[in-house]
């Protein structure tokens, strides 16, 4: 679908607003490391995946945010940022910018601010995110179920329906497990729960899905006070 | 779609001269802030192997006492890619350790959701480091985005002095040291590195065999300086990776025009936009290389990719595409050319697509086999046993 790049697209948000975001992006340690002007040469679209697939291009993002276009920016990044594939391919920019960087920075402030178009990119994410949240492993074997991966065929089938003596089946003691991808210690999980509180990451999870956050919450919170500690995520 | 002719190997060398490299030697950088008290540096423990990068600069591999950081989705979903990794160590009775203190990298969090933030991530890749440097052993990564995260981490503690203050905080609290790795090392470089002995020990003919090989993006271009290159593949203009290995095993490695591409698996992608994974990794990658090289297998090094280019040739075969390629990890065909088992140590079973007549090809009976990881399964289900052990997976 032809991406609409036309100032009346949100023409509804209050120019300070979109300003206040693109702000908040700049304002980002990462920003004067991945952005150092735009040739416009095209080199980035030229090995970008997603620029086949899409009416998407790191070009048109890497000329908004070096020309400080606002309006487009703004744009850009509810209804394009989300088509990247983080390949890194446009890393070879001449300019030495990362547009894929910019745009995981782009990404992060429209899930901080809770942006529609950013909670519409993430539905059906969710497990995703609860299982690298509460386990510290983000691909599992349970995953392998044929509701989850339709399109995989009857191999997925086949699979679930094996897992458990399969997943015994395998030499490396670690390996053992169906609900993460290897055996963590409780004080690894621990450790990681607390890095996720000193960091304040939570409040992201907040912005684009209140009931995931809640129950990660609950995980967490029960977890740390058995292991001895009084934190709270609110 | 257009189909560019494949490019072959030129006569004339081209230098990589270190001291003309575009960007900063990191490792200097490392120990200068070691120096000023900002961070420790875990060294590379001898002996280590040697390795070229991309400016020529040189990379130390570590052949022992290797903390292995394993991948999620290699654990997870294609098991027997990490279970290669160790089997290799183990056949050459090295010193590894496979830890229980290890969390993944948590990227999905950064590049498919970005519901993370640079001190989360960095914390995460630190609390691993030092996790690994207090049991005395070195990370080896086996993931391709953790490899290629960390490679971005790193880069951003030593540029950011603001991120280090904030991740030296955290690790305080942790009761841990901000410990950096001299070297990010991926597992792909450690089998790169002992290509040499790999193939002494070689025991499965793989002549007639043409493979075609898929760098990973988030090996090769991300902090695109750090990767294995060699004047002796592709004359030092790709990456040696994979490729390297795969010769050493005799086998026939050709070239494809969209081996630059990536696979497809764009993070968010692979999960909620799989019609994006789909088409680029059939359209893009599985039928040119078909096309042009007419391969029995397509090798590759990293977790999303093998997923990938497998799985999603199931669609593509319902739409009459050209697909049927069996997708490896260079683990496995160099464990598979030492002699280990297809299915146990292999665990190929966890792959999707048809690898049968490629294993015939290279003289193993897939029936005889197959029964034999069956069997190991029916003693499991009886409760004869209750796992599968290295020792049975080596009979
Ligand atoms: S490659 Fe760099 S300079 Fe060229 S268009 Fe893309 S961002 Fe701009
Ligand atoms: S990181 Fe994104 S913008 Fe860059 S090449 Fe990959 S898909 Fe394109």
């Amino acid at each position: 679908m032809a991406l609409d790049l036309s100032i009346n697209k949100y023409a509804d948000v209050p120019y300070e607003e979109k300003e206040r975001l693109f702000d908040e992006a700049k304002a980002d340690g990462r920003w004067e490391h991945v952005l150092y002007g735009c040739y416009e040469c095209g080199i980035c679209v030229a090995a970008c995946p997603s620029a086949r697939f899409y009416d998407f291009s790191p070009r048109v993002i890497a000329q908004a945010v070096a020309r400080e276009d606002v309006d487009l920016v703004y744009t850009l990044m509810n209804d394009s940022v989300w088509d990247c594939s983080q390949c890194f391919s446009c890393d070879r920019c001449p300019r030495q910018n990362s547009p894929g960087q910019i745009i995981t920075v782009l990404r992060e402030v429209a899930v901080r601010n809770g942006l529609q178009t950013a909670k519409q990119a993430l539905e059906g994410y969710g497990r995703i995110i609860y299982k690298i949240m509460s386990t510290g492993s983000q691909v599992s074997p349970d995953m392998l179920q044929p509701n989850a991966f339709p399109d995989w065929g009857k191999h997925v089938h086949e699979i679930s329906e094996n897992l458990e003596v399969w997943r015994k089946a395998l030499p490396p003691e670690t390996l053992h497990t169906i609900e993460t991808g290897w055996k963590v210690d409780e004080k690894t999980i621990i450790e990681l729960y607390l890095i996720w509180h000193m960091t304040g990451v939570m409040n992201m999870i907040e912005e684009i899905d209140e009931g995931l956050f809640m129950i990660l919450v609950d995980v967490m919170e029960e977890r740390l006070e058995e292991a001895g500690y009084d934190v709270t995520f609110d | 779609m257009i189909h560019l002719p494949v490019v072959k190997a030129t006569d004339r060398v081209f230098d990589i001269d270190p001291n003309e490299a575009p960007t900063h030697d990191l490792r200097e950088e490392l120990f200068q802030l070691e120096k000023e008290g900002e961070l420790e540096v875990i060294r590379v423990p001898e002996p280590y192997m040697e390795v070229k990068t991309k400016f020529g600069r040189i990379k130390k591999i570590p052949v022992e006492k290797t903390w292995h950081h394993k991948s999620c989705g290699q654990c997870g979903h294609i098991p027997g890619y990490s279970t290669s990794i160790f089997w290799l160590n183990r056949a050459f009775n090295l010193d590894y350790h496979d830890p229980t203190d290890q969390t993944s990298c948590t990227a999905w969090n950064y590049y498919a959701s970005a519901t993370s933030n640079p001190e989360a991530q960095a914390a995460v890749a630190i609390r691993n480091f030092a996790a690994a440097h207090e049991v005395g052993y070195f990370p080896l990564i086996h993931c391709g985005t953790s490899f290629g995260h960390y490679k971005e981490v790193r880069h951003a503690l030593v540029h950011q002095p603001d991120l280090r203050r904030k991740v030296r905080d955290i690790m305080k609290r942790l009761g841990k040291k901000l410990v950096v790795p001299e070297e990010i090392v991926h597992y792909s470089e450690w089998v790169y590195a002992m290509r040499d002995r790999i193939a002494e020990r070689q025991v499965v003919d793989m002549s007639n065999i043409t493979a075609t090989v898929h760098p990973a993006c988030h090996y090769h271009k991300l902090i695109e300086e750090d990767a294995i290159y060699s004047e002796e593949i592709y004359g030092a203009q790709r990456t040696a990776i994979i490729t390297g290995v795969l010769e050493k095993l005799g086998i026939n490695v050709a070239d494809y025009s969209t081996w630059f591409d990536c696979c497809g698996f764009g993070f968010r992608h692979i999960l909620v936009s799989r019609d994006f994974s789909r088409s680029f990794s059939v359209q893009r990658k599985i039928e040119v290389m078909m096309e042009e090289a007419s391969p029995d297998v397509t090798v590759t090094h990293d977790t999303g990719c093998v997923t990938t280019l497998d799985q999603s040739q199931v669609v593509g075969k319902a739409h009459d595409k050209k697909v049927g390629l069996p997708v490896m990890s260079d683990s496995q065909m160099a464990a598979l050319a030492m002699g280990a088992h297809p299915y146990k140590v292999l665990q190929l079973h966890w792959h999707n697509t048809n690898n049968k007549p490629f294993l015939e090809k290279i003289g193993i009976d897939v029936e005889k086999t197959w029964a034999e990881f069956e069997a190991e399964c029916a003693k499991i289900k009886s409760g004869e046993k209750q796992y599968m052990t290295w020792e049975d997976a080596a009979k």
